[in-house]
C-alpha cells in the first residue's frame, strides 16, 4: 500500500506525474485515487497531489501522512517532510531544494532532476526523470511495465512524445545517487 | 356567411383581461397568424409572469409557463431541443425589461430563433399599477406617486432600439394597437416575426405599445389617446432591425 | 467487466449523463465543477447533443425547464453559490412536475465562501432549495465510480417520479480521479411523457406545463398528489451503505467524500479494539430513516461527521428518535477532516483506547 504525495510549483508537471503512477496502478489491478489541490494555486503557486495505490478499496483520498513524498521545491519540502510516516521515503529534486532531511527514521533520495532534464534536452521533463527514479527505488512497478503504461496513452501521431518520455524515464531509472 | 369568428388557435376559455385592455387584441393577432401559417400543431408558447400569465389557457398550442423574466431562457430550452417547432414568448414590460433583462439581451446576442411578443404598457398590471422599466418620466404610478423622476427612479428603457443593436436579432419592430390601421400593421409585423423564425434567421421581437386603462386610471378611449400622445413620443413606431432578406441563416 | 477508465469526477458526471441518454446541458462556469462544462462542450456535439453556456445560473436552470418541459432529458450543474441562484427555477420545475437533474459540486460558504470542498449545502439540498412545499431526490456519491452509477440512475428516477434529482458532490469528488467503468445500469420501465409541450401536431388537446393555481383547493390538490409520489419515492428509492455496523457500539454517520475518510478512521479504531462502524446514507432525501432507527436499537452512540457545522445531526436525531446520544465532529470552510481527527473523536467517545 502506498500513500504518495507529490508537491511543487504549478507547471512542474506534478499532477501529470501523479496521474502516471495512478494509471500504472490501475493497469496493475490495484485500487487507485488521484486528488489534486486545485484553484488559484494551480496557476503558478504551490501545487500538490495525493496519490494512493492500494490492494483494497480506498478510504480517504487525501494523503496527509505520505509513505512516499516527492518534493519539487523547498516550500513543499519544508511543509511535508515531517509528515512522512516512519519508514517512509522522500524524493527530492536537489537542483531546486538545497536541504537534506535530518530524520533518521526515513530514507531520503536526492536527484538533480531539473538539471538532468536541462542537460539532456529534456527541459520540462524533470517530473518524468523523477518518476523513473522513484519507480526504481520503491519497486512500485517494474521499469518495463511503467514504461509501457506511460507511453500507452500517447497517440501514434505524437510518437516523438513517447520517445522523450522514455528517454527521461531511462535517465531517472539509471541514476545512481 | 361568416363575417367574424374566433381564431382556431385560441381556446374557448374566456379572457380574464379588464375592459379596454389591449392584451385581447394582441392575443387575437398572434392566434390569427398561427392559423394563417397553419402552425398551431408545431407551436409552443411561453407564458410569462404578469397579466398575461394565463395566456397558457387561451392559446390552443402547447404552452409552458415560465418564472418571472425567464421566458426567453425557457424558450431557448424548448427551441434548442425542438428546432423545427415555432416557439414564441409573450411577455410584459416588467417581465422582459426589468427582471428578465439579461435573458432578453442574451437571446438576442445568441440569435435564438424564437419570436418575442413584448407588450409595453408602461406599467405593472397584475400587481396593480406599479412603476415599470418603461414607465415614462413624469408618469404617476403607485410606486412613483409624484411622477417618475430620472434622478430617483431612472429613465425608461427603449427595448426595440436596444435589442436592435444585437447581432443575433433579425427582425425588430415597434407597433401599436391603438387604431385599426396600427392593429393591421401590428399583425403584419407579427406575421413577419414568425416568418423570420420559419426561415431560421434569428431572434424576432415585436414591441407592442399597449394600454392599461385600469391602472392608468383612464377610460379605454382616453387610454388610447394617452398612448398616442405620450408613449409614441418616447417610443416611436417603426422597424428597428431587419436582416431577414440577407443571405445565410442563423442555424 | 468493461475496461476501466481513469477519469475526474466532474468528467464522469458528464459522461454518465451522455450515457444516460441526456443530450442537453445548460450551465455556467464556476469552480470547482467547470471541468464538467468543458467536458460536455467537447463531447455533446459529437453525440448530436448541446452544451450551452448560459448568461447566468438563473437562465441555465430555466433553459433546463424549457427543455424538459418539451420532453427531453436535460441537466445543469453548478457549485454552491450558483446553486442558490438556481433555487427559483428548481421550485418552478417542481411546481410544474418536470423531471431534471441538477448537480451541485459543493464548496465552502456562505457567500462567495471558498473554492475548497464542503458539504455546507446539506440543508439547502435536503430541506429547502426553493420556495413552497416540496422535496426532491438527493443522491450523495462517495466514489467516482458511484458518480457514474448514480448519475445514470438520476435521470431514470427523475422521469419515473417527474421530479428533479440532485447529485450532491463536493469539490474533492469533482476534482479527483479514480478508475471508473460505465457498466450497464439497472433497466427501469420509464413512463411516456404524454405531458410534454412539444407541439400537439393537431392530434391532441394542448398541453400546458404550469405551476400556477389560483384556486387554493386546486393548488392543495396538486401538492397532495405530489406528496403521494414523494411517499412512493420514500418507499422505493432509499439507498445506503454500511460498514462494520453489525456489532458496532459507536456508529458514525457520514455521506459523500467524508464517509470515505470516516471509513479509514473506523478501520483504525477497529485495529485499536474499538467497535466502530459506518452508516452512509447514499440518498440524503429520501433519508434512510428506518435503517437508522434499526441501528439505534443496536449501537450505543452515534457520531455524525460532515464537512459543515452539523447540518445532518437533526436528521439522525429524528430518525433514531433520540434513543441514543448523537455527537458531531466536522470541519468547515473547505477544510477536509483527517482520519486522525475523526479517530480521536471516536476514541474520546469510547472513553479512551482499549
Amino acid at each position: 500500500m502506498s500513500n504518495i504525495l507529490l508537491a511543487g510549483f504549478g507547471g512542474q508537471g506534478i499532477l501529470f506525474a501523479g496521474k502516471q503512477i495512478v494509471l500504472a496502478g490501475m493497469r496493475d489491478g490495484k485500487y487507485v485515487s488521484w486528488l489534486p489541490s486545485y484553484g488559484p494555486e494551480m496557476r503558478g503557486g504551490t501545487c500538490n497531489c495525493s496519490v494512493i495505490v492500494e490492494d483494497e478499496p480506498i478510504g480517504s483520498p487525501l494523503v496527509t501522512k505520505p509513505d512516499i513524498l516527492l518534493a519539487f521545491n523547498t516550500p513543499s519540502f519544508d511543509k511535508f517532510e515531517s509528515k512522512v510516516v516512519k519508514g517512509g521515503m522522500i524524493f527530492v529534486d536537489s537542483s531546486l531544494v538545497n536541504k537534506k532531511s535530518e530524520r533518521d527514521d526515513i530514507q531520503a533520495f536526492y536527484i538533480p532532476a531539473t538539471e538532468l532534464a536541462n542537460e539532456n534536452d529534456l527541459t520540462g521533463m524533470a517530473n518524468v526523470i523523477m518518476l523513473g527514479y522513484i519507480i526504481k527505488k520503491t519497486g512500485l512497478f517494474s521499469e518495463e511495465f511503467f514504461k509501457e503504461s506511460l507511453t500507452s496513452g500517447i497517440p501514434a501521431h505524437k510518437a516523438h512524445l513517447a520517445e522523450v518520455n522514455n528517454k527521461a524515464l531511462a535517465i531517472g531509472f539509471g541514476y545512481e545517487g | 356567411m361568416v363575417v367574424f369568428e374566433k381564431p382556431k388557435a385560441l381556446t374557448d376559455v374566456p379572457f380574464h383581461y379588464c375592459p379596454g385592455c389591449t392584451h385581447g387584441i394582441v392575443h387575437r393577432l398572434v392566434a390569427e397568424v398561427i392559423d394563417e401559417m397553419g402552425i398551431e400543431g408545431e407551436t409552443v408558447g411561453i407564458a410569462s409572469v404578469g397579466c398575461s400569465v394565463f395566456s397558457y389557457n387561451y392559446f390552443g398550442c402547447d404552452m409552458v409557463q415560465a418564472p418571472h423574466g425567464r421566458a426567453p431562457a425557457v424558450a431557448t430550452g424548448v427551441k434548442r431541443s425542438h428546432p423545427d417547432n415555432f416557439v414564441f414568448t409573450y411577455q410584459g414590460d416588467g417581465d422582459l425589461a426589468a427582471i428578465g433583462t439579461a435573458e432578453t439581451v442574451h437571446v438576442g446576442a445568441r440569435g435564438e430563433n424564437i419570436t418575442i411578443i413584448f407588450i409595453n404598457n408602461a406599467i405593472y398590471g397584475m400587481t396593480g399599477g406599479q412603476m415599470a422599466p418603461t414607465t415614462l418620466l413624469g408618469q404617476v404610478t403607485t410606486t412613483s406617486p409624484y411622477g417618475r423622476k430620472k434622478e430617483i427612479q431612472g429613465n425608461p428603457i427603449r427595448v426595440a432600439e436596444m435589442i436592435a443593436t444585437l447581432d443575433g436579432a433579425a427582425y425588430v419592430e415597434r407597433v401599436a394597437v391603438d387604431c385599426v390601421k396600427n392593429v393591421r400593421n401590428a399583425k403584419k409585423a407579427i406575421r413577419k416575426a414568425f416568418e423570420t423564425q420559419k426561415n431560421k434567421k434569428g431572434l424576432s421581437l415585436i414591441e407592442v405599445l399597449s394600454t392599461c386603462p385600469t391602472n392608468w386610471g383612464m377610460s379605454p378611449e382616453k387610454s388610447l389617446e394617452w398612448l398616442r400622445e405620450n408613449m409614441m413620443a418616447h417610443y416611436p413606431l417603426g422597424v428597428y432591425k431587419d436582416i431577414t432578406e440577407e443571405a445565410g441563416d442563423n442555424e | 467487466m468493461a475496461e476501466k477508465m481513469l477519469m475526474k469526477g466532474n468528467e464522469v458526471i458528464g459522461e454518465a449523463a451522455i450515457r444516460a441518454g441526456c443530450r442537453y446541458f445548460f450551465g455556467y462556469p464556476i469552480t470547482p465543477q467547470t471541468e464538467l462544462s468543458e467536458y460536455l462542450a467537447k463531447k455533446m456535439p459529437k453525440v448530436g447533443g448541446l452544451c450551452l453556456q448560459a448568461e447566468s445560473e438563473v437562465s441555465a436552470i430555466n433553459m433546463v425547464l424549457g427543455c424538459t418541459a418539451s420532453g427531453e432529458r436535460a441537466f445543469t450543474s453548478s457549485s454552491s453559490p450558483g446553486v442558490s441562484l438556481k433555487s427559483e427555477g428548481v421550485s418552478y420545475i417542481i411546481g410544474s412536475d418536470l423531471p431534471c437533474v441538477i448537480v451541485n459540486v459543493q464548496r465552502g460558504g456562505p457567500g462567495l465562501g471558498g473554492i475548497q470542498p464542503a458539504q455546507s449545502d446539506y440543508l439547502q439540498a435536503t430541506k429547502a432549495l426553493g420556495h413552497g412545499d416540496m422535496h426532491f431526490v438527493v443522491l450523495a456519491p462517495a466514489y467516482v465510480q458511484e458518480i457514474a452509477t448514480l448519475m445514470g440512475e438520476a435521470f431514470d428516477i427523475a422521469d419515473i417520479y417527474r421530479t428533479p434529482v440532485m447529485l450532491l458532490a463536493d469539490g474533492a469528488l469533482g476534482q479527483m480521479m479514480e478508475p471508473v467503468d460505465f457498466e450497464a445500469k439497472r433497466e427501469r420501465a420509464l413512463p411516456e411523457k404524454t405531458w410534454a409541450a412539444c407541439g400537439h401536431g393537431n392530434k391532441r388537446k394542448h398541453n400546458i406545463v404550469n405551476s400556477l393555481y389560483i384556486e387554493p383547493e386546486t393548488l392543495e390538490n396538486t401538492v397532495l398528489a405530489r406528496y403521494e409520489r414523494y411517499k412512493a419515492i420514500e418507499e422505493n428509492e432509499v439507498q445506503y451503505d454500511e460498514y462494520m455496523t453489525e456489532d458496532a457500539e459507536i456508529c458514525v454517520v457520514a455521506y459523500g467524500i467524508t464517509a470515505r475518510i470516516v471509513k479509514t478512521a473506523v478501520k483504525a479504531a477497529r485495529e485499536m479494539g474499538i467497535k466502530a462502524g459506518l452508516f452512509r446514507p447514499i440518498t440524503l432525501w429520501p433519508y434512510p430513516k428506518k435503517q437508522l432507527a434499526g441501528l439505534a436499537d443496536k449501537v450505543d452512540k452515534f457520531l455524525v461527521v460532515e464537512m459543515n457545522m452539523g447540518q445532518m445531526v437533526d436528521d439522525v436525531k429524528v430518525a433514531t428518535g433520540c434513543k441514543r446520544p448523537v455527537e458531531f465532529f466536522g470541519r468547515t470552510g473547505g477544510v477536509i477532516p483527517t482520519p486522525d481527527e475523526i479517530l480521536a473523536k471516536i476514541v474520546e467517545m469510547n472513553g479512551g483506547a482499549k
